[in-house]
């Protein structure tokens, strides 16, 4: 599975919008992922997962940025999210089902908050783009 | 036992009194073939089906759009017996339609999708996981009679 360019010009441009909120999409991102897949929260037992918690805030952060990352090097992905893609295998091994979920709630939140321009195409664009960044993650899995 | 807790059950039937069923589900539709183009096989009779645009604007895609989501909007007034209110609906779809069940939960993600698009802020995280529960029930129920 790889990007059309169209595709590729269609994320790069949504990621536009999305960077500028790109703090508060993490934190939602992860909120509605605790709320509806509360079988999520046992990856974070160390963490106070209440809305608005500061270490939500910081890892919903950081969640968007590595998929950022993945979009300036959307040529090379796999180079792009190496480093995680190791951490994620040997270090956090988080069950793969769970970038389905993850991705699904990514997509919600942008939905709800850019309505015009997540139109039919720019979905589609965005699901297939996500799930090779899963793809990416897991790769390494055994 | 209850499938919606109070507060779950109040956000539910308070965002769908607001649904447009028809347009929705014409826009669900459309979405699961765009987004998943593998669900085409299923429509092989709906025509033009090339290209986003194509699917979006078809009719039949709106129409029978329209028809699964008043079929869904009838089972929100079952919460409580989704499997006894869609068991004719899963039999048909397992002895004549042949669907794999995968379908049901890829459609309610779409159209939770859908439903985010439309509500914006309004489907919190709170709304947004109500329904999550609710397309669940839905896709379990449909997928329950089949053998």
């Amino acid at each position: 599975m790889s990007l059309t360019k169209t595709e590729r010009a269609i994320i790069v441009s949504m990621w536009g919008k999305i960077s500028t909120q790109a703090d508060a999409i993490g934190t939602e991102t992860l909120e509605r992922l605790f709320l509806s897949y509360p079988q999520t929260k046992t990856y974070f037992p160390h963490f106070d997962l209440h809305a608005g918690s500061a270490q939500l805030r910081a890892h919903g952060s950081k969640v968007v940025a590595a998929v950022g990352d993945a979009v300036k090097s959307i040529d090379n992905i796999a180079g792009a999210l190496a480093r995680l893609s190791e951490l994620h295998a040997y270090i956090l091994r988080v069950d793969p089902v769970n970038f389905k979920l993850l991705s699904h709630c990514l997509l919600v939140t942008v939905a709800a908050r850019f309505p015009a321009d997540f139109t039919a195409e720019a979905h589609a664009a965005w699901d297939k783009f996500l799930s090779i960044v899963s793809s990416v993650l897991t790769e390494k899995y055994r | 036992m209850t499938f919606l807790t109070p507060e779950e059950s109040g956000h539910v039937s308070s965002l769908w009194g607001k649904v447009d069923v028809e347009k929705v589900g014409g826009e669900a539709l459309g979405r699961l073939l765009v987004v998943y183009p593998w669900t085409q096989r299923f429509f092989e009779s709906f025509g033009d089906l090339s290209s986003p645009s194509a699917i979006m604007g078809n009719p039949k895609v709106k129409a029978h759009g329209k028809k699964v989501l008043s079929a869904f909007s009838e089972g929100l007034h079952h919460l409580d017996d989704l499997k006894g209110t869609f068991a004719q609906l899963s039999e048909l779809h397992c002895d004549k339609l042949h669907v794999d069940p995968q379908n049901f939960t890829l459609l309610g993600n779409v159209l939770v999708i859908v439903l985010a698009e439309h509500f914006g802020a309004a489907f919190n995280p709170s709304v947004h996981a109500a329904f999550q529960k609710v397309v669940a029930g839905v896709a379990n129920a449909l997928a329950h009679k089949y053998h």
